[in-house]
């Protein structure tokens, strides 16, 4: 149990140093930092200008949604790149656990989300007038934490599936940029149309970002808890299939030996 | 001439390679639309349905900016890592007509963002593509897309000496959209962004273009991209002698 645990956080803070490539802060803060500060100030002016949804849609919506640029970049690096690197043999050569190995890389990738969310909170109540009282911070700070959480399951699918696509940071742009259009960020679900309001609740973000929002407004978590379990129940499922996706492309990639072939 | 040819194969050349990356159909076609559909949704709840063309000429343009930034960023960088960057250096023309094909290429791949969101918005939200001076709309979209180019070329002398120019690339494509007003009114913004968006070309550029499209003068903003067009040849001229110079003297050409 103990070596378990020793590869779930050690080799999870190892993996991500040596394979997130934009740790070094030259990377780090206009990536990670100069990004989700500009996304928001861009998408609170434009629904400004549409007359759409008032100010703190826009600010909840996106300090939540840019984990993702934690999420699912940093975990489909901490994973496929094992493979970019040379390394992914080694790896699974090794006798470590698996889910082990897996799960762990999750944690730096968790813990980097909620500081790149809290970022963007931050500018949006220094910058922009954000003002959800002290008493909703902690439910929001709660609400976040489970929706960087399955943002994070999420990014492990991806991950998985850079085990054996060739090109998976296509897959990893285009997932950030469809999660914008679908999950709510900056259109509320009602306004789009039926399939893609389907397609938005079964993503992450959507049902945390609507309970995020409902927090900043003044209700309670209990209020809430219907959509933060909804959340939890996302990124159990998105986990989940990405371990299972995880260890069939291993043994697939094994079995017609294309472990590190491009 | 031989500067044509130079200028005319390197931009074909980038123009294949560019054609086979889907990092570049991703930029310049899927992103576009899908931030065309986030604003024609935005607009339509807040009542504005009017305004969809405003919003497709908008993303397009920022498509073309952003493509042009990536390619701009990733040129100098995709050269330093394939080892080629040294022998474009060493070569005997000038870095800015070595690179200045590139640039072109990025800028022109843009306009496929272009047409890609004007399809998009006719086709899914039935926004007509009535142009009220169809041929000016030609001309400012031609001017722009050049004077993009132009810029990118500045931008990518300064990352001959800056190692990490893909961060700057991801920097800077939201501040580029927010200060040229390309799908908002920069009015929203404080009054010091002004002078800053004045310098910009996106910023003229998608005001003739609009103009174009929906009425109004076309004339000045056209001037105007020109003129910053011009002015980033020149200016990048100096700035990559400058830069090739530095990267020599501190022997940081190819350092990754």
């Amino acid at each position: 149990m103990r070596r378990f645990w020793s590869t779930f956080f050690v080799g999870g803070l190892i993996a991500y140093r040596g394979l997130f490539n934009w740790i070094r802060p030259a990377m780090y803060v206009p990536t990670m930092l100069g990004s989700p500060l500009f996304q928001l100030i861009f998408f609170t002016k434009l629904g400004q200008y549409a007359h759409a949804e008032a100010r703190d849609f826009y600010i909840v919506g996106n300090s939540v949604q840019v984990c993702a640029m934690s999420s699912v970049y940093g975990m489909t690096m901490a994973v496929a790149n094992e493979r970019w690197f040379g390394t992914l043999g080694p790896l699974l050569a090794s006798p470590a656990n698996r889910a082990a190995v897996f799960l762990g890389r999750g944690v730096p990738v968790l813990a980097n989300g909620l500081l790149v969310s809290t970022f963007t909170f931050l500018v949006g109540v220094l910058l922009l007038g954000f003002r959800p009282g002290l008493d909703a911070v902690p439910a929001l700070a709660l609400v976040v934490l489970v929706t960087v959480t399955s943002c994070t399951a999420f990014g492990m699918l991806l991950g998985s599936i850079g085990l054996r696509a060739k090109d998976f940071f296509f897959a990893a742009n285009l997932a950030y940029f469809l999660m914008l259009l679908f999950c709510g960020v900056n259109i509320p679900l009602s306004v789009l149309p039926g399939w893609m309001n389907a397609v938005g609740r079964c993503l992450p973000l959507t049902h945390g970002i609507e309970a995020a929002r409902d927090v900043a407004a003044g209700a309670s978590l209990g209020d809430v808890a219907g959509l933060v379990g909804t959340e939890l129940g996302v990124a159990a499922a998105y986990a989940a299939a990405g371990f299972a996706l995880f260890r069939v492309l291993e043994r697939e990639s094994r079995r017609s030996a294309v472990l590190d072939a491009y | 001439m031989r500067t044509v040819g130079l200028v005319w194969s390197g931009f074909r050349m980038n123009l294949k390679m560019l054609g086979t990356s889907s990092f570049f159909l991703l930029t310049s076609v899927v992103q576009p639309v899908i931030f065309a559909t986030v604003a024609f949704y935005m607009f339509r709840s807040g009542g504005r349905s009017g305004t969809l063309l405003y919003a497709s000429l908008g993303a397009g343009m920022m498509g073309v900016w952003s493509t042009t930034l990536f390619g701009s960023g990733g040129m100098i960088q995709w050269q330093r890592w394939q080892g080629t960057l040294e022998l474009g250096a060493a070569a005997p023309p000038p870095l800015t007509l070595v690179y200045l094909p590139f640039s072109l290429a990025n800028a022109f791949t843009g306009m496929y963002a272009m047409a890609a969101t004007l399809v998009w918005g006719w086709v899914v939200f039935g926004v007509p593509l009535h142009l009220v001076h169809p041929w000016q709309f030609v001309l400012a979209l031609a001017a722009t897309v050049l004077a993009l180019g132009l810029m990118g070329l500045v931008l990518a002398s300064t990352f001959i000496l800056y190692r990490y120019a893909n961060a700057l690339s991801n920097l800077l494509e939201y501040p580029v959209w927010i200060a040229s007003g390309l799908v908002f009114s920069t009015s929203l913004l404080p009054a010091w962004t002004r002078p800053i968006s004045w310098l910009l070309p996106p910023y003229w550029g998608i005001l003739a273009i609009r103009h174009a499209a929906l009425g109004g003068e076309v004339w000045g903003p056209l001037g105007l991209v020109v003129a910053l067009g011009a002015g980033s040849l020149l200016l990048s001229t100096v700035t990559f002698r400058f830069f090739e110079k530095a990267a020599r003297a501190r022997a940081t050409l190819s350092l990754t």
